[in-house]
């Protein structure tokens, strides 16, 4: 596998050459939004200055060639995950309405009182709030598997959570606080065993590693555009087609029907029977631009950069004094994200001066609110690294730390 | 760094999140009120004692970021004494400042001049809008 040359790959990022208060930019919040190729901006341009039509609809030239654009890149996504057939992926808005769509269509009307939703304790805000609205609604109890200090899951802890009355596993396939990666393919084949039907939220997974669905064997996988150099406004649902046939739609609308009479409809076949309303086309066809610039580079040689990166950030990290890290160690199993804290200093006065030495950085409770009160935080800093990050970003990073410590360090000249 | 931020972090707003004043409870406080900012975590408490429309003592405890804890121990300390009639001037004339605008009424800041320069990282004002937020909501369910 050929190393990546990373200044190359960041002068394809325009957004990496600006400044922040007077300094370069050093953008490590990667795993809240990436920045976007020119391919990416380029593709938009493209679309809206040349194919712009509603798709499936209308026999005019733009309309076919919109259409023909917004499927390619369904099949590309279904290639892109090792997904069997480009029916098997639906476009949503984000992986949180991937997930929304799922809970509601697939569990409503499947759940019963009693029966179990089985979650980590480090699920993401959108992997949460959605099984617990359908277990509001359908009398489905929540359960939650352990998740170690360091955010690692323990098998055990799985077999002791899961049983026949697991309907539904939903967990990520990597932390988006600890950046741990879940021992998925372990956790899908036990939870198949008591007849439980597996999501993976892939938010964080996919756009930084190889993920195959038919080697990880899950029933479905939602994940965002934007946060894999994409644009804002894109999501996927993954699930299997036997599912989606059988499930219910999620809205309604034009697009997602067969046929409508005045008080009934029939639906669309799948996966436009989950595609209510125009969607947001452009933003499709320019993740199709996303893909193909991620699969240009090779996700195993970007999975392999940043881990070298994280590698040597974890090294860096160490050598500080007062500073809290709240994922592994090792590099074993884990992305390219380092949740953190300066002692007696608040994560959001940290972004504010790290801001100001142009270093962006996450600071809160990363939509994860149970994870943070389980560490015993209000909140933490959060470095994420993209593959167009360096190692002179980390050690920008680093002296910004030290710089913050030292203000805060200081005696303020008592006055009165 | 510490040129740009010198101005948000003035010596008054450290010395106060690092040895705060007026921190604690009232076991015979009048008024207890809570409030957070939900999108960072950031959570005050406070805990006034009001005999005859004057607030005789007052205590603050909670947890953030400096801004917050700093601005939430300099009301405090101005707000000891003040009657309800004058605390609510004083939240006015605050609001005021943070929307670069000149305070309807003459009043005395104190330390609490030191937000000033808050106003000038938009991000940072809720922080110390916390405290007064959570103050008003306090008088409010007092006067119902």
């Amino acid at each position: 596998m050929p190393k990546l040359d990373i200044e190359s790959i960041r002068k394809d990022f325009p957004i990496l050459s600006r400044d922040v208060r007077g300094k370069s930019l050093v953008y490590l919040d990667n795993a809240a939004t990436t920045q976007k190729p020119l391919a990416v901006i380029e593709a938009l341009q493209t679309y809206y200055s040349r194919f712009n039509a509603n798709i499936h609809r209308g026999i005019h030239t733009l309309a076919e060639e919109a259409t023909e654009a917004y499927e390619a890149v369904r099949a590309q996504v279904a290639r892109f995950i090792d997904a069997p057939s480009e029916r098997t992926i639906v476009f949503t808005r984000n992986a949180t309405e991937s997930i929304n769509l799922f809970a509601w269509a697939w569990g409503r009307s499947r759940l019963r009182p009693g029966d179990e939703i089985v979650l980590t304790e480090m699920e993401h805000h959108s992997n949460l709030v959605p099984w617990q609205l359908l277990a509001r609604s359908t009398g489905a109890v929540l359960r939650f598997i352990p998740v170690t200090d360091e955010g690692r899951i323990e098998l055990a802890a799985v077999d002791a959570v899961l049983s026949s009355r697991t309907k539904l596993v939903a967990i990520t396939l990597m932390s988006n606080v600890f950046g741990t990666v879940t021992s998925a393919k372990e956790i899908i084949e036990r939870a198949h065993r008591q007849g439980a039907v597996v999501l993976l939220d892939g938010a964080q997974a996919v756009p930084h590693m190889p993920v195959s669905v038919k080697e990880l064997g899950c029933d479905a996988l939602a994940f965002s555009a934007h946060k894999m150099f994409g644009p804002t406004g894109v999501g996927v649902l993954y699930a299997r087609a036997d599912l989606l046939e059988a499930m219910d739609p999620f809205l309604g609308g034009g697009e997602m029907i067969l046929d409508v009479q005045l008080t009934s409809a029939t639906w669309n076949e799948v996966p436009w029977k989950f595609e209510a309303g125009t969607p947001n086309i452009g933003g499709v066809v320019a993740f199709g631009a996303a893909l193909a610039y991620l699969e240009k580079l090779g996700m195993s040689a970007i999975l392999a950069a940043e881990q070298e990166l994280t590698a040597y950030a974890l090294k860096r990290f160490a050598e500080l004094e007062g500073v809290t890290l709240y994922g592994p160690r090792d590099m074993s199993n884990r992305g390219a994200v380092i949740a953190f804290n300066v002692d007696g200093l608040h994560p959001h006065d940290l972004g504010t001066f790290l801001d100001a030495e142009g270093v962006a950085i996450r600071a809160g409770h990363h939509c994860a609110k149970p994870l943070m009160r389980k560490l015993g935080v209000p909140a933490t800093a959060r470095a994420s690294f993209a593959v167009y990050n360096t190692r002179a970003e980390v050690d920008r990073l680093i002296e910004a730390i030290i710089g913050t410590q030292a203000f805060f360090k200081r005696q303020p000249e008592r006055i009165a | 760094m510490i040129d740009q931020l010198g101005d948000l972090y003035r010596d008054v707003i450290l010395e106060h999140f690092q040895r705060p004043v007026r921190k604690g409870q009232l076991a015979d406080a009048s008024i207890k009120v809570t409030g957070a900012n939900p999108l960072c975590g950031d959570e005050l408490t406070y805990h006034l004692a009001v005999q005859g429309g004057r607030i005789e003592r007052i205590r603050f405890s909670g947890t953030g970021c400096a801004i917050s804890q700093a601005a939430a121990s300099m009301l405090a300390d101005q707000l000891e004494g003040k009657t309800l009639a004058e605390a609510a001037k004083l939240i006015a004339a605050l609001k005021a400042i943070m929307q670069s605008e000149k305070p309807a009424d003459e009043v005395d800041l104190g330390d609490l001049e030191a937000l000033e320069g808050v106003r000038k990282f938009p991000v940072r004002v809720k922080c110390a809008a916390l405290s007064w937020n959570v103050i008003e909501q306090g008088m409010a369910q007092a006067g119902k």
